[in-house]
């Protein structure tokens, strides 16, 4: 299967999907007016990638600023997550957040209250 | 106009602390042109970079505000040029000595102002844990618009700026308000 590598931009994260290491990671800034249209093809890779997992998949959001558009997007990115999760892959998230940015740190625990997948939230120097 | 009076702005402009400001039709790529420059106007101020986040983001969630006002549908000319100046909107930054101020100002259909109103009570009337727990609510239950909107945009400015959101609608006509609103951020 293919990966989905997505160079960031102004609005945009970076995004590295690496279905042969399991690994998939969201860097940077998600703030575009209408998130629908970027977090599609991400979702879709999901799905494909769900039909033959890795044996572990690991998850690292690494994002400076997201708006309540993205919100919404990196949830749904989450529960897909939580679809494919026991199904040939046990899924985790790590959460980062730089030093002193309470709100990003209390935005990973927004999520880790909502979703059922094991949720780190690390807190790191720079992002 | 006088042109005595782009003194007048001036002035005024310079006794509010005014880093930077618009009236007219909000667009994307003025929102991506409007953040850099502030983010760039950021990176020389001695303010925390808690600060320069928190002023980032709520800025970001009022200008999307702004910008989703705009739905400019009618095929008539005359009319479309009304309905843009009704759609145009005003931003002004300001930075006092220790503290930001993002304030908006849009025209809003009565109907609208109501609901408004409605959330923004029920948003002020809530401390941060209430806050936090409402936000997790329509997170996880509500629905993207069309827009894209997550009707989250107002809980995450007053979780994220700690302050109450100070607003006034003022009466235009019959069917039409303007909404003022100002975001404290220290």
């Amino acid at each position: 299967m293919e990966n989905l590598i997505l160079e960031g931009s102004a609005k945009t994260p970076t995004v590295t999907f690496n279905a042969n290491e399991g690994k998939l990671e969201l860097k940077g800034r998600s703030i575009p007016e209408n998130s629908v249209e970027f977090y599609k093809p991400l979702n879709d890779w999901i799905d494909s990638y769900g039909e033959s997992p890795k044996t572990a998949t690991s998850v690292d959001i690494k994002l400076e600023y997201f708006n309540t558009s993205s919100s919404k997007c990196i949830l749904d990115l989450f529960k897909k997550l939580e679809g494919i999760n026991g199904k040939g892959t046990d899924v985790s998230i790590n959460w980062y957040f730089e030093e002193d940015d309470e709100d990003m740190e209390e935005a990973g625990e927004d999520y880790q209250a909502i979703i059922s997948l094991p949720f780190k939230i690390i807190e790191v120097e720079e992002i | 106009m006088e042109l005595g009076n782009i003194y007048n702005i001036y002035k005024t402009m310079e006794q509010e602390n005014i880093l930077l400001s618009f009236k007219g039709v909000v667009t994307s790529d003025l929102l991506t042109s409007v953040l850099q420059i502030m983010e760039t106007k950021m990176d020389y101020m001695e303010e925390s970079p808690k600060t320069k986040k928190k002023v980032f983001n709520v800025l970001v969630e009022c200008l999307q505000n702004l910008y989703h006002h705009i739905d400019v549908n009618d095929e008539n000319a005359a009319e479309q040029r009304r309905i843009i100046e009704q759609k145009s909107a005003l931003f002004l930054i300001a930075k006092e000595d220790d503290y930001f101020q993002i304030r908006t100002g849009n025209y809003v259909d009565k109907d609208a102002a109501i609901e408004l109103t409605e959330k923004l009570e029920k948003i002020n009337g809530m401390d941060k844990e209430e806050l936090k727990l409402y936000y997790q609510e329509v997170l996880n239950n509500g629905a993207l618009s069309d827009k894209g909107t997550a009707g989250l945009g107002m809980i995450d400015i007053a979780r994220k700026s700690g302050n109450k959101l100070e607003y006034q609608l003022l009466d235009v006509n019959e069917t039409t308000s303007f909404f003022c609103l100002n975001i404290k951020i220290d």
